[in-house]
């Protein structure tokens, strides 16, 4: 059944795989009434705490799905943990998920390095599953207020991009 | 109730689908293989030909960052025992991603093994498997480590 409803979907909705793995999707915040709930989640942090995404509902949230192996992943973690210090006040806060096979033997040493001030979790095959199965990284979610996915960038994109995005919805 | 159940959780599959986040084509390509024929006594060099998509790269077999994973290809013990692998040498690359260029493979890849008979291998046909690991990206993003099964057709005379 579980495999019906994933097939149902993509055919539904069928923009996702094939014609657009040149593509990296820039999306500016889409209009509230367009906004789709963020699939929640609980997974544990680096100190074996339970994070649930939807106990940040009231603030904006940044989630991001990175990967230590991953080159471009590692050049917006510092924008990130700039968010992070700079928007924290105003009701937001950056999760990231770490998608690395090898989980938190490669993880936290990276994040303990990088001095990461933000949540990291690592994630697993059914939460990348219920943001679309997620392939290419960076992938980063923004969400609003109400737990709806307000912007989705995959790939690289600039970090006023992101800044941008964050703004207007703290609004 | 189950109904409704099932329909909240197509439409948010379908949600982040739409969002553009499934890039799951295969990136590196590896064509049938010819048969190996490999005399008993003597070696032999099997050239493995794969193919990268365009505009992507995969980290060499010796990438110039410990972060990075290497194209590596491991064949199972069978008919034949490997003396030693030749990997395309990297090319440096700069992206936008990296503060250095990167040791990078991109377009037709061709590893070379070199091979001698197992020592109690039987004379005769048989299959020798191999296992390509890469981990590809483009000038944006990257995508998770895959392994693609090569299968090699082995006559040992």
């Amino acid at each position: 059944m579980k495999k019906l409803m994933l097939v149902l979907s993509l055919c539904a909705f069928g923009t996702g795989c094939n014609s657009e793995l040149e593509r990296v999707k820039a999306a500016s915040v889409k209009a509230p009434e367009k906004r789709n709930p963020a699939p929640d989640f609980t997974l544990k942090d680096a100190n074996g705490k339970s994070l649930k995404l939807s106990d940040y509902k009231g603030k904006v949230v940044l989630l991001n799905f990175w990967a230590t192996w991953c080159g471009p992943c590692r050049l917006e973690i510092p924008w990130f943990m700039d968010f992070e210090q700079q928007f924290k006040d105003r009701g937001f806060a950056v999760i990231g998920v770490a998608m690395d096979d090898e989980g938190w033997e490669v993880v936290k040493p990276y994040i303990e390095k990088m001095k990461v001030n933000y949540r990291v979790v690592v994630g697993d095959e059914m939460t990348a599953a219920r943001y679309g199965g997620i392939d290419a990284m960076p992938s980063t979610f923004i969400i609003d207020r109400d737990g709806k996915i307000a912007s989705v960038h995959v790939g690289l994109v600039s970090k006023s991009s992101y800044q941008h995005d964050i703004e207007q919805l703290l609004q | 109730m189950i109904l409704s159940s099932y329909f909240s959780r197509f439409l948010i599959v379908g949600a982040a689908l739409s969002a553009g986040v499934c890039y799951s084509q295969q990136l590196l390509t590896v064509p049938e293989q010819q048969k190996l024929t490999v005399k008993r006594g003597e070696t032999a060099v099997y050239h493995l030909k794969a193919q990268l998509k365009e505009g992507y790269h995969a980290n060499s077999n010796t990438p110039n960052e410990a972060y990075l994973i290497p194209l590596k290809l491991t064949w199972e013990p069978g008919l034949l025992e490997v003396i030693e692998i030749k990997y395309p040498p990297g090319k440096a690359e700069k992206y936008e991603f990296s503060e250095k260029p990167l040791s990078v493979v991109s377009g037709d890849i061709d590893i070379a093994t070199k091979f001698k008979p197992a020592a109690n291998a039987n004379l005769g046909p048989g299959y020798l498997t191999g296992k390509l690991r890469y981990q590809a990206c483009n000038d944006k993003m990257c995508f998770p480590p895959k392994s693609v099964e090569v299968k090699l057709p082995v006559l040992l005379q």
